[in-house]
């Protein structure tokens, strides 16, 4: 069977340079991530070219896209929170592009290596504090004292919210990356028993190999929703990250 | 014994906090489906926060899912 890990492999495509021993090098990660964001830039300037006030099919498509993110962060973050709504439009577009890319056999996942989802979710984490602590001044530090608790068990109740604020950045990235890459991982395995059964018990395999080839169309069936489903997910607790940023006094 | 075992056991422990997480994911959606027949109007309006309910109890499978992690590839 084919080991499922090898499709995450970062092979090199060129070699950039050198920094302190370490090298530089355009990777196959790299080009997915330039094409998704040529992509992105591309459909939505080709959007805008038209200076008709009635949208087309297209441009409607693009404005449903628009619209719908735009209502997450109204939702989330409130009217305040509008401008950041070029940071979660990109990072939804940039993270949805990328885990549909992934469903195209052969193609890489880049969303399933940590790095990436750790480097998305600390620019978020970043943008929280440093707004926070530059709107609020210290009053940003009243977010880990909720209003309305006994004094006796406030230390405790801040110990909980500082660690729980700790751990945002954590639990953003890995949920993205696990979802990811188990997925991935998960459809290969099956994929894989098609080939041993049709491999090791001859016309019979082939009959009994129905099995796992429909559990593996499922599975991508399930995967499509779950690359969406994680886009949404990794945007909107960016939104709610960003309201405690807004307003930190609950 | 081996600490290697021990390694792999301890892997294989911390995945079955993965389960509890299941039980309060699965919680989730089927309360909201229960709320979301009785008022169908009312359903979509609290679409974000069922997704927000599932991604903070999501946050402690993936929890036990890293130590699972970290034992397997780092320790």
């Amino acid at each position: 069977m084919a080991d499922p890990i090898h499709q995450f492999e970062i092979k090199k495509i060129a070699t950039l340079g050198h920094v302190g021993g370490v090298e530089i090098a355009f990777t196959n990660s790299a080009a997915f991530m330039f094409a998704a964001v040529m992509l992105i830039a591309g459909g939505i300037l080709l959007a805008t070219v038209s200076r008709n006030p009635v949208p087309g099919r297209y441009r409607s498509a693009v404005e449903i896209i628009y619209e719908f993110v735009a209502d997450m962060v109204r939702q989330g973050a409130g009217e305040a929170g509008m401008r950041f709504f070029p940071l979660v439009f990109t990072l939804f577009s940039f993270i949805l592009v990328l885990n549909l890319f992934g469903m195209i056999p052969g193609f890489f996942t880049v969303t399933s290596h940590i790095i990436i989802a750790v480097a998305l979710a600390l620019i978020v984490f970043t943008t929280v504090i440093g707004y926070g602590f530059k709107q609020h001044g210290l009053h940003f530090l009243k977010l880990f004292v909720p209003s309305g608790i006994p004094i006796y068990i406030l230390p405790l109740v801040v110990l909980i919210e500082v660690i729980s604020f700790l751990s945002r950045p954590l639990s953003h990235s890995v949920r993205l990356f696990a979802n990811m890459l188990a997925g991935h991982i998960t459809l290969k395995v099956f994929a894989g028993f098609i080939g041993m059964l049709a491999t090791g018990l001859g016309v019979f395999g082939f009959v009994v190999g129905l099995l796992p080839l429909g559990m593996t169309v499922a599975l991508t069936a399930l995967e499509l929703l779950v690359a969406v489903l994680q886009a949404y997910v990794f945007a909107m607790l960016t939104c709610i990250y960003l309201n405690d940023a807004l307003h930190p006094g609950h | 014994m081996d600490p290697v075992i021990g390694k792999y056991i301890g892997a294989g422990l911390a995945c079955i906090g993965m389960g509890g997480a299941g039980v309060g994911v699965g919680n989730i959606f089927a309360h909201y489906l229960a709320a979301a027949l009785r008022n169908p109007s009312a359903a979509d309006g609290q679409f974000a926060r069922l997704i927000f309910g599932f991604a903070v109890t999501e946050a402690l499978a993936i929890f036990s899912l890293l130590i699972a992690l970290l034992l397997l590839f780092a320790v």
